[in-house]
């Protein structure tokens, strides 16, 4: 094995240029924990903590820069309300050490369906900005998981960032885990208004082999709200509406039989986690609504 | 490779490290420090707690070569640590002593005399004080977690406490008696103030 | 303390000596401990030091065609690989009570993690790259996961020519051992009764999950022998199991304990303790190893998972009329302590209630499961459950409330246990009950604040999984008996050696027991009863070794009665030579000297009216009084094989829980807002100790209650879930406030009337907190840990 240090962006994509096997490492988690359990030999490791640059964010007119490293800590300290959803669940990654360390680009990198972040980003829309010595591309979150814990990268491309739309409406994220803290999703749902397009979109974890969007239940609530008059009125969403796009979101579901959980408790849970962050966010909204405009 | 850090306020030199060692592992095998505890190894139950740049990380999943020129407190230099901070000073401390005196427990008068003759930090006197130490092998993360968030929230609610130390496991206490010395050290800060 | 001159009350040996018994003194170890300074035996290091690691099986059951090493040999920085061929004598297995377990793995494995081959390398990963060489070649073979396929015509024998002293008696070679206890006559109790309750139990394996793993360092000595740091609950048990694989005479294999990161159960059986000092024999090296989290749960065995039916009946006003049961253990592949967790499960089937016709039958079963032994609660835990469970629906059907009915029926001082035994000290049932459910309640709603819900306080915690939707609240009660200390006639003893010098003009006191400290305070409470005893303030705790006699384990509720007792008794036995001296000596300066009685306090000799005769120092002088004694609790006897009667145990330990939980009923996620506990302990040596013993205990009954689970495949008998990110413990956050009210009723016949404690919180514990979450829920619930799926009805897979 052996051990990469560049010291600037420019130095890593030589490097993994040279080296495309060379695994990068940031916060440890997931590397760190596959390395002490023999699980995994990479030939090189290659540490991007030296990358000050990856540690930064940008807040622009219409969206966030988000480096890739950026310790979770700091999203859910400073970002609440550009990126309500992302900071909910960086809240929910692990325990405070792991988010004092790890960042959005780990679960990006990693693409577990479990990842914490895949659906905030996916329910906010993100794009993550990768690059090679070749250049460098956006990939938009809806194209960036390809497979179990496989992702749109090229064996030289790094992740630099991700670029998440500022929230201009409520976003909620939810996770169920058989634990009260530190523990890894069962399942978990993220939500987000979106009222200046009058959309909503949604994100589910650990219940497909992907992170996955309810595309037919973010299509329904649409298509109700818009047809209700909903973000006009502000009215409080019909059970019956809550309830249809809950089930919409359950049978988007894929899910398996594991050690923590069963295929129908993920599908149940998702639907019932649906129905909540809907009626949080929808709340939300209303109240926003009858005193200003204003922030989630 | 050779990893070139800071402990405790100490230069730290660690030679022929294989490069998937962990920063733990450099602690506790290479440079004597093995008070940071190796429960997990997988970021799961915070015993290897050490403050990394300051921020409290867990050294099990720190590859040792990215702790080059960085700086590392350990639960052996947290009395050092808390000293300095008292004192207003920078965030350096001394290395832990010698490993023979855990060959004999001497057991002194009552009370409060076992903290004779070291010191400690007040969060360190605490955990003595209010009984949250028995098999004490989670003691050494707790410390440095919990020393880190009265640094950051002094008066800390208990639902603060425990969203604090919810990465760091205790299978003898029941927590119960953590949180009493949390809650003790806070009160004692509170009256040196 | 000043001299009580003229005090006119009649003074107790102790009394007037600060730090003794009774007082909350601080731990002798807790400096140390608070600074990282207390060596733990992963801790350990020696120049030259070789690491050990080991190769375990992949696969549950199979034979094992050929190992071949020399890939492994081969790489540079490895010293040794051994096999079962490399094993010295003719002595390969150990075994706590029965010798069936291979140091390492002879033609076949018998579960999923069973070493195989050990090897000795220069680096960690030079160890585990060569572990990762040798190749085993298996051949697979069915596996026995349960009673039907253990028990199956055709089933295969987990051991064949078994020759044991259980091999005998039980119903077939794959029953490690049976209990049957049989009192009274059910068939005309039955009659009796107004309501049956009949329901079967099922209790998951539950992991120690202590959290300094396995480890320990063998150093070579020059004469041949080894010396062994580790960290063990028994030192005497693992050297008489050691020396004879290893060819070497007992007094060849030194035991020094390193710093124990927890046990509770988990450190009874042998681990790494043979396979170390083989390598260190055979590379003439010292060998450290340490095991990893995943290793640990294939390094220790697991709490019995068990399948409990019970039926009870009783009278419309409330009276138990009967009680049958008969509860299967799994005992996976090896013994470890199956025989014994028999005997307590079916020894106190009936919990702390009065039943006088009663048909038990206990059975551990040997598969290709995980092997299963001492964990907390010792077999008593799963009976607890299910029977607590029984009275909570029993008092459903009669519409009575759970505590009044559980009182009604309550044991007590002179009442018979189904073995025949009169319990002959306070069994305060009743009471325990009043008190944990006259505490006051816990506010609802806690979670509400001004600025909305604080997810912190609610069912799924940080999750955000609700702001108060669905959360319901629920209120269960349970109470349950443990026995103490080592039962069915076994030799229970300790031994402590109390020296008494004078030091730098100062009496101080040392106690050298082989007592293993592994958290739970009895160094703190040796020093103690010193002080008490000897009346000096200064007293040295001697590591503990095998230079001096069994302290027997620390385990089953019993360090503090038995060696606490051993330290007591010599202690004494050091007081009578001293006065001895003094009366040799001042004898004739003044009468008091042979007249009064004499005690040591404060450094002085005084009689019992207070007055002073002279000072320890100028007593013994140069003088070293030393006394070695064993202690022996009152003997008991084996149960009856047919009808399980017998004077079985020594004590016993009660505790009653009220859990109060709120749960999110539509995610099915618990979270248990406080656990309240009464318990008697006799008398408290060390109160703020008692206290973090019944927290600690009650929090590893809420963990197998709502989370803690070792999954195993019934295809395959592999674990599933060998790690801390599946096997879940509880987090600070999971775990609630934990009031104790601690009640003293004296044992006459224990040293100071104590009780064990230390298991009698895991109990009642989990039984509680299922009774809350049924109340809170409707649900029935006869498994336990609840996981979310059975609070959903979404246990089964789709399609």
């Amino acid at each position: 094995m052996d051990f990469l240090r560049p010291a600037s962006w420019e130095e890593a994509l030589a490097a993994k240029a040279e080296h495309p096997t060379a695994v990068p490492i940031a916060g440890g988690t997931d590397v760190m924990v596959e390395i002490n359990f023999d699980h995994r030999r990479p030939e090189y490791l290659m540490d991007l903590n030296r990358i000050g640059d990856l540690s930064e964010w940008e807040v622009g007119e219409e969206s966030v820069r988000l480096g890739a490293s950026v310790p979770y800590t700091r999203i859910m300290e400073n970002l609440r309300a550009e990126l309500p959803g992302l900071a909910l669940a960086s809240h929910t990654v692990a325990s405070p050490q792991i988010r004092n360390r790890g960042g959005v680009g780990g679960n990006l990198g990693t693409a577990s369906p479990a990842g914490d972040a895949h659906p905030a980003l996916l329910a906010a829309g993100a794009e993550v900005e990768v690059a090679s010595v070749r250049g460098s591309r956006r990939i938009p979150i809806d194209d960036f998981y390809t497979g179990v814990k496989r992702n749109a990268l090229e064996p030289d491309e790094l992740i630099r960032a991700v670029h998440v739309k500022k929230a201009d409406g409520p976003q909620q994220f939810s996770k169920v885990g058989t634990r009260n803290a530190m523990v890894i999703a069962v399942c978990a749902f993220g939500l987000a208004l979106h009222p200046r397009t009058r959309t909503v979109r949604t994100g589910i974890g650990s219940a497909a082999p992907t992170p996955i969007r309810a595309k037919a239940a973010e299509e329904f609530l649409n298509a109700a709200l818009e047809e209700g008059g909903f973000w006009e009125n502000g009215k409080i969403i019909t059970p019956s509406v809550a309830k249809q796009f809950a089930d919409l979101c359950s049978a988007a579901c894929n899910p398996i039989d594991d050690v923590r959980g069963t295929a129908s408790y993920r599908r149940h849970a998702v639907g019932v986690m649906a129905r909540r962050t809907l009626t949080w966010t929808w709340e939300s909204y209303r109240g926003a609504r009858r005193v200003t405009e204003g922030a989630a | 490779m050779r990893v070139n850090f800071t402990v405790n306020g100490r230069p730290q030199e660690a030679d022929d490290v294989w490069e998937g060692e962990s920063l733990l592992y450099v602690l506790r095998e290479r440079l004597g420090l093995p008070g940071s505890k190796n429960a997990c190894e997988q970021g799961e139950c915070g015993s290897c707690t050490v403050r990394l740049d300051g921020v409290p990380v867990c050294s099990c999943l720190v590859a040792a070569g990215q702790v080059e020129g960085r700086e590392v407190v350990t639960v052996e230099g947290l009395a050092e640590y808390a000293r300095q901070r008292a004192e207003g000073g920078c965030a350096t401390g001394a290395c832990g002593t010698s490993l023979q005196n855990a060959q004999q427990w001497e057991a002194k008068g009552t009370d409060s005399q076992t903290g004779e003759g070291t010191e400690l930090s007040p969060i360190q006197q605490a955990f003595i004080d209010a009984g949250a130490v028995q098999c004490g092998f989670c003691t050494p993360g707790l410390l440095v977690a919990a020393d880190e968030m009265l640094e950051r929230n002094p008066n800390p609610t208990d639902a603060d406490i425990r969203e604090a130390l919810s990465g760091n496991l205790c299978r003898c206490t029941g927590y119960e008696k953590i949180m009493d010395a949390v809650r003790l050290a806070a009160a004692r800060q509170g009256e040196a103030v | 303390m000043s001299s009580p001159n003229g005090t006119p009350t009649k003074i107790t040996q102790g009394s007037q000596t600060k730090g003794g018994i009774g007082e909350s003194t601080l731990r002798p170890d807790g400096t140390l401990k608070v600074t990282g300074e207390f060596a733990y035996s992963s801790d350990m290091w020696h120049e030259d030091m070789l690491w050990g690691q080991i190769l375990r099986s992949t696969v549950a059951h199979a034979e094992i065609l050929s190992i071949d090493t020399s890939e492994a040999l081969a790489l540079p920085g490895v010293y040794a690989v051994l096999t079962y061929d490399d094993l010295p004598t003719e002595v390969k297995n150990y075994g706590l009570e029965i010798q069936d377990t291979p140091v390492l793995a002879h033609g076949k494995v018998r579960h999923h993690g069973e070493p195989v081959a050990i090897v000795a390398a220069d680096h960690p990963e030079t160890a585990r790259r060569a572990a990762a060489k040798i190749k085993v070649d298996y051949r697979e073979l069915p596996v026995i996961t349960d009673e039907a396929s253990a028990t199956a015509p055709d089933a295969i024998l987990v051991h064949e020519n078994r020759d044991d002293h259980h091999a005998g008696h039980v119903p077939h070679p794959n029953i490690v051992h049976r209990q049957p206890i049989v009192r009274g006559d059910v068939a005309a109790a039955r009659e009796r009764a107004d309501v049956i309750v009949e329901s079967e139990y099922t209790f998951g394996m539950q992991d120690q999950a202590f959290l300094g793993p396995e480890s320990g360092l063998a150093v070579p000595e020059e004469d041949g022998g080894v010396h062994l740091y580790i960290a063990t609950q028994w030192l005497h048990s693992d050297l008489r199991q050691i020396a004879p694989v290893l060819g070497l005479p007992e007094d060849k294999v030194r035991m020094t304990l390193s710093g124990v990161g927890g046990a509770f159960g988990g450190r009874e059986d042998l681990s790494m303790q043979i396979h170390a000092c083989l390598l260190a024999l055979r590379t003439g090296k010292p060998v450290k190893i340490v095991y990893n989290r995943f290793e640990s749960f294939f390094g220790h065995v697991h709490r019995h998972p068990a399948k409990l039916h019970y039926e009870h009946g009783a009278t419309k006003d409330g009276k138990l009329t009967h009680m049958k049961c008969r509860i299967v253990l799994d005992g996976g592949a090896y013994a470890s302590a199956s025989p014994a967790v028999v005997g307590n499960a079916s020894s106190l089937s009936v919990g702390p209630y009065v039943i006088d016709d009663v048909d038990i039958e206990a059975i551990a079963l040997y598969t290709n499961n995980p092997p299963c032994g001492a964990m907390r609660g010792f077999g008593a835990v799963q009976a607890c459950f299910a029977y607590e469970a029984q009275m909570d629906k029993l008092a459903a059907r009669l519409g009575m409330d759970p505590v009044e009915f559980r009182q009604l029926n309550a044991m007590e001082q002179g009442t018979i246990m189904p073995t025949g035994q009169p319990v002959d000290s306070p069994a305060p049932v009743a009471e325990l009950l009043r008190r944990v459910k006259a505490m006051p309640m816990p506010p609802e709603r806690q979670w509400e604040s001004s600025e909305g819900a604080d997810v912190r306080q609610l069912p799924g915690g940080l999750s955000n999984t609700t702001h108060g939707e669905g959360v319901v609240r629920g209120v269960g009660y349970a109470v349950g008996i443990k026995n103490v200390g080592f039962s069915e006639g076994f030799d229970d003893y300790s031994t402590a050696k109390v020296r008494m010098e004078v030091v730098g003009g100062e009496p101080v006191a040392t106690v050298h027991t082989a007592m293993a400290e592994v958290g739970q305070g009895g160094v703190t409470v040796h020093a103690q009863i010193a002080r008490t005893e000897l009346g000096v303030t200064q007293v040295t705790i001697h590591p503990a070794d095998t230079q001096v006699g069994s302290a027997g384990s620390t385990s089953a509720s019993r360090q503090t009665y038995v060696t606490g007792g051993a330290v007591k008794n010599a202690c004494e036995l050091v007081r009578a030579k001293v006065l001895e001296i003094g009366r040799r000596k001042f004898g004739s300066y003044h009468p008091a000297w042979a007249t009064a009685e004499l005690l040591l306090e404060g450094g002085k000799v005084v009689t019992d009216g207070g007055e002073v005769l002279g000072d320890l120092a100028d007593v013994l002088e140069d003088e070293v009084v030393e006394v070695e004694e064993e202690w022996r609790h009152r003997p008991t006897e084996p149960f009856d094989l047919r009808t399980g009667q017998g004077n079985g145990h020594v004590q016993y330990s009660f505790a009653a829980h009220r859990a109060v939980v709120e749960v999110d009923t539509e995610l099915g996620l618990v979270k248990v807002i406080e656990l309240a506990c009464a318990q008697d302990v006799g008398k408290a040596l060390n109160p703020l100790s008692v206290i973090g013993q019944i927290q600690g205990g009650t929090t590893q009954g809420l963990g197998v209650a709502v989370m803690e689970e070792i999954v195993v495949d019934p295809k395959t008998a592999k674990v599933k879930n060998p790690s801390f990110t599946d096997y879940l413990i509880p987090t600070i956050l999971d775990t609630p406030t934990i009031p104790v009210d601690v009640l003293e009723l004296a044992d006459e016949h224990a040293p100071y009337g104590l009780r064990g404690i230390g298991e009698a919180p895991t109990l009642s514990s989990t039984p509680a907190v299922l009774a809350a979450i049924r109340d809170a829920t409707g649900l029935e619930l006869n498994r336990t840990p609840v996981r979310p799926e059975h609070l959903t009805g979404t246990q089964l897979s789709e399609g």
